[in-house]
């Protein structure tokens, strides 16, 4: 089967399908779930990772991570995205316990883990060099934690043998971690994790080192895995393409803060930054100001947006959402139609980016699916109409 | 005709090229395999060919040809067998083992306390453990003498300890040369140690700790295979030089606790005997390649000791 192929397929089946886990309130940094902590652990918290006011400040004033609230779902798949030095790397590294917070509390399974070191955390990492010890095997790599544990060397053999036949390695088992592939190792690695049975799985951008071809499988392969075993599953990633096929939710992090954090659909289409607007796919962005009548006014001329209400701030349409005619087939008497002339087509397989640069000379990004015969797509010099529909313009607010 | 003008050039151009190829050999090979004759293969062989003559009266080599100086390695002499040969080829065993597990248990603290620091401290710290060595052994040697001395503070505490009678220092004796082996052959261990925990995945500790391993079991499972290599390396720097050290049973040791180095020096030295020392060298020379042997089965079987080998 081809995965590559099979992922949108499924992404859409699952959203469609309502298949996804009922996704929890956003929690803003004004709301701290105090409640939580004060009691002791219950078979329903069993998971829960909770964040409270967490800070981490490396030198002087570089602050790595800065005041962090966050609950975390029992058998949730959580995405912690942002770009490279965000802190999401060192959030989760608290969380393991490899790093003290400077401030704050951090709740697994509804217990303080303030005092509570590494090695007795209910949690466990998959490295992002996977970090197999080099002088063990396959299945004495997978067996370790066990092993350290004190789990019965009988009990041990039978849940490494379960692991390995469940990641299908188990033809490996014997063999040095050196001799694996990239795609194998990784496998390794989760299994290592996976057959402790933790309470919570914290995964530090495990698919970086794979090509884009194995990438694809193995993330529907850990969404899969963590859907049937039931794990909470914290995935840290600055791909948002990875974020948005795996996540039953996102946080999207920026300079050590948590900027957004919400169900996969509503951050992608109602992001409230513009960071997190650009940080996950593209976007046509503009400053907009309130027009009396429903109406904003935009670089490219006043639109008519879905709230009646709207405030000047920022707004927001993405490329996909934005519907193209060709001149003469446009609808008549509708709202928000803008015409202009195609500058740039690139032909992406499913779908076609177009730059389009209207009239009075504003550029817009438009993303139209390949969904005609080759020749019905436009060309570049072009006149086109295009249509922006009041309920795609999103306002992130100033 | 002109053929076989072509043919002699085409050989000639083969001679002169073979010619070329032998005089780069020479021109590069050449002064290091002459000195290594010279001075290193020559002078072993002579020592080797002594071992098998007749100690004349004043010691030195004389015919007949014998294999009595061998058999007196064994311990037989013309006064019957003895087993002072075996005493002081244990001991040397003993204490040479012995300066390998100390420095090991000093160099794994100081090696990790110097690759924890920022990494550009870190040559300066390592510097100051390779410092003394570039200093006489002799002259650091005698400084311990005087640290060890019946009158020293060290023996004054282990006199009040009640560990040695009064008025007697820890210098001469078996653990005065045990200290100055192990402080000798330290930076032998460090160095290659330190080589290899600077490369140390330290990602391998946190998949350790991520796996309930603490303390010594996360020590033994992530930190100590990474680092066997360069222990490896450290321990022949240590064991096989110290197991032959001459200045240091010779000055700390006293005439009670003679090592194999000392014994073969004193054959040519204070009580000549040559084809004895000899014989000695052959038999310490085979003793420690065997050992050498040993060894490196003893670490292929422990895995990744191909570094360590030289």
């Amino acid at each position: 089967m081809d995965y590559c192929a099979g992922t949108p397929w499924r992404r859409a089946n699952v959203i469609n399908g309502g298949l996804r886990l009922m996704a929890g309130p956003v929690v803003s940094a004004a709301m701290k779930p105090h409640d939580a902590a004060s009691e002791p652990a219950v078979a329903d918290r069993r998971g829960q990772i909770v964040l409270e006011d967490i800070s981490r400040v490396f030198a002087a004033d570089v602050v790595a991570v800065d005041r962090i609230n966050l609950v975390i779902h029992p058998g949730e798949f959580f995405t912690l995205l942002g770009p490279s030095g965000c802190g999401k790397t060192t959030l989760l590294r608290m969380i393991a316990g490899f790093e003290t917070p400077d401030s704050g509390r951090i709740l697994v399974s509804g217990r303080e883990m303030q005092a509570v070191p590494a090695h007795r955390r209910p949690v466990n990492t998959v490295f992002q060099s996977y970090a197999l010890f080099p002088h063990l095997t396959v299945a004495e790599n997978i067996a370790f934690g066990l092993r350290m544990r004190g789990v019965a060397k009988a009990e041990r053999r039978e849940r490494t043998r379960r692991i390995m036949e469940l990641l299908q390695i188990d033809a490996f088992a014997n063999r040095n971690p050196a001799q694996l592939s990239g795609g194998q190792r990784q496998r390794v690695a989760l299994a290592r994790a996976l057959v402790n049975e933790p309470e919570v799985v914290l995964l530090d951008e495990p698919l970086s080192a794979l090509d884009a071809k194995l990438r694809a499988e193995l993330q529907v392969e850990l969404m899969r895995m963590q859907k049937r075993l039931g794990m909470t599953f914290i995935f840290v990633t600055h791909d948002q393409h990875e974020a948005l096929v795996m996540s039953d939710r996102i946080g999207v992090m920026q300079r050590g803060r948590l900027l957004q954090v919400g169900p996969v659909l509503d951050v992608y289409e109602r992001p409230s930054s513009v960071f997190v607007a650009e940080f996950l796919g593209l976007s046509n962005i503009w400053p907009v100001t309130a027009l009396p009548g429903g109406l904003i006014d935009t670089p490219l001329g006043p639109l008519a947006i879905g709230n009646p209400d709207p405030a000047s701030g920022t707004a927001m349409i993405r490329p996909e959402k934005i519907w193209m005619y060709s001149e003469s087939g446009a609808p008549t008497g509708r709202p928000n139609m803008v015409a202009g002339v195609v500058r740039e087509a690139i032909y992406m397989g499913a779908s076609t980016q177009y730059r389009v640069e209207l009239e009075n000379g504003a550029p817009l990004l438009v993303y139209d699916t390949n969904n005609q015969a080759a020749e019905r797509s436009w060309r570049p010099g072009e006149a086109v109409t295009c249509e922006l529909k009041p309920e795609n313009i999103v306002l992130i607010g100033s | 005709m002109s053929a076989t003008t072509a043919d002699a050039r085409r050989g000639s151009a083969a001679r002169a090229e073979r010619l070329g190829r032998a005089l780069r050999l020479w021109v590069t090979a050449g002064p290091g395999l002459t000195w290594i004759v010279l001075f290193l293969v020559l002078p072993s062989a002579i020592l080797l060919g002594i071992g098998f003559f007749t100690s004349g009266s004043y010691g030195g080599p004389e015919l007949p040809l014998t294999l009595q100086p061998l058999r007196e390695v064994a311990g037989y002499s013309i006064l019957g067998w003895s087993s002072g040969n075996i005493t002081v080829l244990v001991r040397s065993l003993i204490q040479a083992m012995s300066a390998g597990v100390l420095t090991v248990l000093f160099a794994y603290p100081v090696v990790f306390y110097i690759v924890t620091r920022p990494p550009a401290a870190r040559p300066l710290l390592l510097l100051f453990i390779v410092l003394p060595s570039w200093t006489n052994q002799v002259v650091r040697t005698y400084a311990w003498m005087e640290l060890l001395g019946p009158e020293s503070a060290l023996s004054h505490l282990v006199q009040s300890l009640g560990l040695l009678q009064p008025h007697l220092g820890l210098f001469p004796g078996v653990l005065a040369m045990q200290i100055g082996l192990t402080y000798n052959y330290l930076p032998y261990m460090v160095v290659p140690l330190y080589a290899a925990a600077e490369k140390l995945d330290w990602a391998l500790v946190e998949a350790g700790r991520d796996l309930y391993a603490s303390g010594p079991r996360l020590f033994w499972n992530t930190v100590f295979p990474q680092t066997l290599p360069g222990l490896l390396s450290g321990i022949i720097l240590v064991v096989i030089p110290a197991f032959g050290d001459y200045v240091v049973p010779t000055l700390l040791g006293g005439g009670k606790s003679m090592m194999i180095g000392s014994l073969i020096a004193s054959q040519f030295l204070e009580t000549p005997n040559w084809p004895y020392g000899a014989a000695l060298t052959i038999f310490m020379l085979v003793f420690t390649c065997a050992g050498l042997l040993a060894f490196r089965v003893l670490s292929k079987r422990l895995g990744g000791a191909e570094e360590s080998m030289m």
